[in-house]
């Protein structure tokens, strides 16, 4: 899989340059290539108009870039000078610290940015946008000319997101290209300049926003990033970018949705029966989720969609007892149900195929007849001993059913390709007999024939009268199983739509953007 | 191998006598090493075992002084090793702190509120009870069989009951196990107690050895069996490893320190070649998971 396949990408020094895209456009690999921790395996970055041939953490730290990550990643346990000092001084173990130098520059660096923080504060009593600034300050005290942040608001209220945004205008103001990435479109249109919008890999297009234009003499940085030979080399000047249409909100939505939903995925054949789970309300603090209301029916597949970190794993974890509720109704088969425990979800009858198979689906040591009787000992192995006949029919009839290919039962899960590993993963869920199944990203990472595979099976579970809740980031998926959709943001559902749903109105919902923003 | 090798340089070794003291005094160990593999398997380790193994001794002998029949001494020995098994296994399982920790308190603990209260005292034990009031050979084949037929049937248990089978998942990814709907929790806290009632189980069948209870018996324990199970293929990191294979490797420790009698080399060499025979299989275990995830 290319993460990226041709970028054209270009920063100007004074600019803040938004980086938009869906789920797995190649937005944060685009980073690391900038940042030097992955290497492209095509195309050119240039930074001051010279190429760079071979960029590593290390040189792209000397060439002026810093990137400010989601998580600060400072030393809590050391103070805020400290943590200045260990970026910013040259280190060697027995080097003397001059402490009242290290305090002075946190100080002015601080003060820079006009951030009221104590130098001599501990990190851990900071709070994360604080911590935020503080990780700014050390990326202008090195000087940076680039300045990358990733999603700097996604855990900042309102105030702070005010206080972040008079630092990043005060950067611009003194000629640092920032790159900033964020799927909130209020903020790329308060803040950016030009945007760029990634979509599978590629950059779909370069646009300026708002009426604002940027001064081509200032141009002095200019960066291209491409994986792919045959991607041209992009040198689009400022001036002619600075007079291209403008851009609303709708119509970024539909650059980074582009895509036709393909005919490949099979159609619905099943008949909505009775509700199987209803939710009311639900609330888990621990867990980030909020106020969730949703039904799902037996026999209908509700896809779930949502950005990542809108709360969908989180939601999934609730309903399957990891982490239990704290507020709200969980209805099964219209009985209130208290679900404490994966127990006793699995004694519900609700199914939990989880995100990430390699680590919690499959025990990849562990032969595959082992793992699909996991969830079912007591059930099939009464007095705790186990009948390894039974299992190995058990085993031979899922993997006749669901089409794994493996040389036998006894082949063990880590020798298995990705769609067929996700196959066993279903059958340890579908051997408890579910009525409830949830799929968490099913087919993440699953070639291409494998996927259409389980999109059968997901049908065909549908079809016998299973109720199946299914989150996917993978939107074209979302739109072509679900007979719903329920978009959550935030750690709630935003929106239900019906399954025949354009993309557009989705990514819109999933963004927060007012359906019908056209 | 290394037997192939004694046979040849030092026949001696193989005489009938030697081998079955040899044997008994092994088999206590044996039945700690089991235990030790299960906690192993877990993704724990227990240091606490030597501790808890001359605790059981000597509590038990101090009932069979204070004339309690014979099985009832037994079963307050195992009852006593699962007592203080459930304190490391509530403190690693239910508290969720690191057993090397909890089980290194509980070792100084246990090892010295024993020294404190016996004061390095030997129990004198009634007659009757030393070889279970057998002759000494019948005494040391009833051991050396008890020892045996515990291994056969927890491997047997390992491989056909669920309980085996949930441990070997808990090792492997708690986390995984737990998303299918085992308690990791419950099964490391079972784990730690069997561990505990494997080691009183293992203490009667020392304190029986000898007329006297030695209040510093099974220092040093924790690491042989340790040793053994590692030697024998238990991964440290958990999920992997055979009973089988912790027998053959308590085995091939056990005879380290008669070979060296036998070949004429100083006793004083025998704990360096145990830790070189470790370190080995560490390093054999390490590269070996290297090269599968690569």
């Amino acid at each position: 899989m290319r993460a990226l396949k041709g970028v054209s990408f270009d920063l100007l020094a004074g600019e803040v340059h938004a980086l938009l895209g869906e789920n797995g456009a190649g937005k944060s690999t685009l980073i690391k290539v900038i940042t030097g921790a992955h290497q492209p395996d095509g195309g050119s970055i240039e930074i001051n108009g010279e190429q760079v041939a071979h960029l590593t953490p290390a040189s792209a730290h000397k060439l002026g870039i810093a990137c400010i990550y989601q998580q600060p990643a400072l030393f809590p346990d050391l103070t805020v000078a400290e943590n200045i000092g260990l970026r910013l001084e040259p280190s060697s173990p027995l080097k003397k610290v001059n402490w009242p130098a290290r305090r002075t520059r946190a100080t002015e660096l601080l003060q820079r940015i006009g951030a009221e923080i104590s130098p001599e504060a501990e990190v851990r009593s900071l709070s994360m946008p604080e911590q935020q600034l503080v990780e700014i300050a050390c990326a202008l005290g090195a000087g940076a000319r680039i300045v990358i942040m990733d999603e700097p608001t996604a855990s900042l209220t309102q105030k702070e997101q005010h206080l972040l945004f008079a630092v990043v205008k005060d950067l611009r103001a003194n000629g640092v290209g920032v790159i900033y990435i964020s799927h909130r479109l209020d903020e790329i249109f308060q803040l950016a300049d030009r945007v760029t919008v990634l979509r599978d890999g590629e950059s779909v297009g370069t646009h300026a926003i708002g009426a604002r234009v940027c001064d081509p003499q200032q141009s002095k940085t200019t960066k291209n990033a491409m994986e792919s030979p045959k991607a041209e080399f992009d040198s689009t000047s400022c001036g002619s970018e600075s007079r291209a249409p403008e851009m609303n909100e709708s119509s970024l939505i539909k650059l980074m949705v582009g895509r036709e939903v393909s005919a490949i995925y099979p159609p619905s054949e099943s008949e909505a029966g009775n509700v199987v789970l209803s939710l009311k309300h639900l609330g888990c603090s621990a867990g980030g989720v909020r106020d969730v209301s949703l039904e799902v029916r037996a026999g209908e597949v509700v896809g779930m969609a949502g950005l990542v970190g809108a709360g969908r794993t989180e939601l999934a974890r609730v309903l399957f007892g990891i982490t239990p509720a704290d507020s709200g109704e969980i209805l099964l088969n219209g009985e209130r149900v208290t679900i404490n425990s994966a127990q006793e979800a699995v004694a519900h009858g609700i199914a939990y195929v989880p995100e990430d198979r390699r680590r919690h689906g499959v025990i990849l040591e562990m032969p595959i007849a082992h793992n699909m009787t996991m969830a079912i000992h007591r059930r099939i192995f009464p007095g705790a001993w186990l009948r390894f006949g039974a299992e190995k029919q058990l085993a031979l009839d899922f993997i006749h059913n669901l089409g794994v290919k493996a040389y036998g039962t006894e082949a063990p899960g880590g020798s298995l390709s990705g769609g067929n590993q996700q196959k066993v993963s279903l059958a340890r869920w579908l051997a408890t007999k579910p009525k409830l199944l949830i799929l968490d990203e099913p087919t993440q990472g699953v070639d291409v024939g494998a996927k259409s595979e389980i999109h059968k099976i997901i049908r065909h579970l549908a079809k016998e009268g299973l109720a199946v809740l299914m989150i996917s980031s993978d939107l074209p998926e979302v739109l072509g199983m679900s007979d719903r959709i329920a978009v959550m943001r935030g750690g709630t559902i935003t929106a239900m739509l019906p399954g025949k749903s354009d993309a557009h109105e989705v990514m819109a919902a999933a963004l927060g953007q007012k359906e019908g923003a056209e | 191998m290394l037997l192939i090798f004694l046979a040849i340089a030092a026949p001696a070794f193989f005489q009938p006598q030697p081998l079955l003291s040899l044997l008994t005094r092994e088999a206590p160990t044996l039945v700690v090493a089991c235990g030790m593999a299960f906690v192993i398997i877990s993704r724990q380790i227990d240091i606490s075992v030597g501790s808890q193994f001359a605790v059981c001794c000597v509590c038990a002998g101090l009932l069979a002084a204070k004339g309690w029949p014979m099985p009832m001494v037994f079963l307050a020995a195992i009852s006593l090793g699962a007592i203080m098994g459930a304190l490391n296994g509530w403190l690693v399982a239910g508290i969720r702190l690191p057993s090397i920790v909890v089980t290194l308190a509980t070792m100084v603990m246990w090892r010295e509120a024993l020294r404190w209260k016996r004061q390095g005292e030997f129990v004198n034990l009634p007659d009757g009870m030393q070889w279970l009031g057998l002759s000494q050979v019948g005494g040391q084949w009833t051991l050396i069989l008890v020892a045996l037929v515990l291994l056969v049937v927890l491997a047997m248990a390992t491989k056909h009951l669920s309980a085996g089978r949930f441990v070997y998942a808990v090792g492997t990814d708690a986390e995984a196990a737990r998303l299918a709907g085992i308690r990791p929790q419950l099964t490391t806290f079972s784990v730690f107690v069997f561990m505990g009632a494997l080691v009183g189980l293992a203490a009667m069948l020392n304190v029986v050895q000898s007329p006297q209870v030695d209040p510093k018996s099974g220092s040093g324990l924790e690491l042989k069996v340790i040793a053994a199970a590692v030697v024998g293929g238990v991964a440290v990191s958990g999920g992997r490893g055979k009973l089988w294979g912790v027998f053959v490797g308590l085995l091939l420790l056990a005879c380290i320190s008669p070979a060296l009698t036998h070949l004429h080399v100083e006793a004083y060499w025998e704990k360096a070649i145990q830790g070189a025979i470790i370190l080995l299989a560490v390093v054999a275990d390490g590269l070996r998971t290297r090269k599968q995830r690569s």
